[in-house]
């Protein structure tokens, strides 16, 4: 049991994958114009997170090390499709304004990395927690970016206008584009002051592992990706 | 005529008023990853063009005759739920077989852009493009189309992006700004310059 609520903890305070590894960038730009939004993604991924690990996890030892990449796509891929059909049933709204980025968390790379770091090597039940704690933590993350973004650019806290438009302005670019990247880039920069006061406390955070970074190393898709050690060493050359 | 100027939109559409990267924020990694030199975004820039060209190409193929194929679908029989797993699959084995064949055949090409291909597999843009082909309703020219012109929307980006990360590197940046925080904070700038197509079309 004690394991279990340590994977939790470390999904969704130690190893938080919006604030800390800075993965899955690509839905934490797109989706967070409102705090809804983000919500909705996160569960979404959440679903997808947790059944894939459980599956995963389940057929570690039949899966063939070779081809294990192509076969956690197909079941993260499943999965999605799955949860796609059923936000169009149950939830249209929600599913018309995510559009095309839920089916694109089959690439979200929290999900094979997960998958390939954690569920491929490890129990079901675990894995499970794992899952939930990684889901959460990025449904954290991008609720909470969405709460700031929607209240700067709407002056509204999931849909309730809680800022009187008498006297407050909204900064509508926060809900458009420009907004997402500047949010992101405060974000980093408050996570850069966070990690500097840690490291000097001695008490260093995880670092941070995705794109962001522009570093592949600890990227869950490096199992497919063969180019990123050779693109590396073009850019030396070049230098 | 009304066929040429309905691509010519799709075209301009795709790659300039919604930035593939700036206002959709598809392909964000290699935007951010791979930016740091201006011939290396370039090379970047143009493999993506190649891949999301070709992939389109195929996927809106798949799609017409193998997924939503009408006589399979006049027997009750409809496979275009598949469509995220089937485009996934076919575009990392496409991105494979692609590396392979420029790698045997032209060998210069490969020279400049194979280190990037397999790079390009799990780019979220590829599938994007798909599946945006996919709801808007195109036809295999207009997919093509607009894969190629998504593409050239995302050279353009990345192109930008690094010619001004290079002049950054000479400036004096706050230290808790250096690195990504910067990277962003200038996307967002690119990001509000591009919002100002988007009263062309």
């Amino acid at each position: 049991m004690n394991r279990n609520v340590e994977r939790l903890y470390n999904g969704i305070i130690k190893e938080n994958p919006t604030f800390v590894l800075m993965l899955g960038m690509c839905p934490t730009l797109a989706v967070t114009s409102s705090a809804m939004n983000g919500l909705g993604m996160g569960l979404s991924t959440t679903v997808v997170l947790v059944f894939a690990n459980l599956l995963i996890s389940l057929f570690r030892k039949v899966i063939p090390n070779g081809v294990r990449m192509p076969a956690f796509i197909v079941i993260v891929a499943s999965l999605v499709t799955m949860v796609q059909f059923l936000m169009n049933a149950y939830t249209p709204d929600l599913s018309k304004s995510l559009g095309v980025y839920i089916p694109l968390i089959v690439v979200n790379c929290i999900i094979l990395g997960r998958a390939e770091s954690y569920a491929s090597k490890n129990p079901v039940v675990p894995s499970i927690f794992d899952g939930i704690g990684m889901g959460l933590g990025f449904t954290l993350g991008l609720t909470c970016i969405g709460l700031v973004r929607e209240i700067l650019g709407a002056g509204q806290i999931f849909g309730y206008q809680v800022l009187s438009l008498d006297w407050f302005t909204p900064i509508t670019i926060f809900v458009m584009a420009p907004g997402a990247f500047l949010v992101l880039a405060v974000l980093v920069v408050c996570m850069n002051l966070v990690r500097a006061k840690m490291d000097a406390k001695g008490k260093p955070l995880a670092a941070p592992s995705g794109c962001l970074t522009g570093d592949c190393a600890s990227c869950g898709q490096s199992a497919l990706c063969t180019g990123k050690t050779q693109a590396v060493s073009s850019d030396q050359k070049t230098e | 005529m009304s066929v040429l100027s309905e691509l010519i939109l799709i075209a301009i559409g795709s790659a300039i008023v919604n930035n593939v990267v700036l206002s959709q924020f598809l392909g964000i990694c290699p935007f951010l990853g791979v930016s740091k030199k201006t011939e290396t975004a370039a090379g970047m820039g143009g493999a993506v063009v190649f891949v999301i060209t070709i992939a389109s190409f195929v996927t809106a193929l798949i799609y017409k005759f193998i997924l939503a194929n009408t006589y399979l679908q006049k027997k009750g029989i409809d496979l275009t739920y598949l469509q995220t797993i089937v485009f996934i699959l076919v575009i990392a084995a496409l991105v494979q077989f692609v590396e392979m064949f420029l790698k045997k055949s032209m060998p210069s090409l490969y020279q400049s852009l194979g280190v990037y291909l397999p790079l390009i597999t799990t780019n979220c843009a590829v599938l994007g493009v798909a599946l945006t082909n996919v709801t808007k309703e195109y036809d295999i020219l207009e997919s093509v189309v607009n894969g190629f012109a998504t593409a050239v929307g995302f050279l353009i980006a990345i192109v930008i992006m690094a010619g001004l990360r290079e002049k950054i590197e000479y400036n004096d940046i706050p230290k808790p700004f250096q690195g990504t925080a910067i990277v962003l904070i200038t996307a967002c700038l690119m990001s509000i310059a591009f919002m100002g197509f988007s009263g062309m079309i």
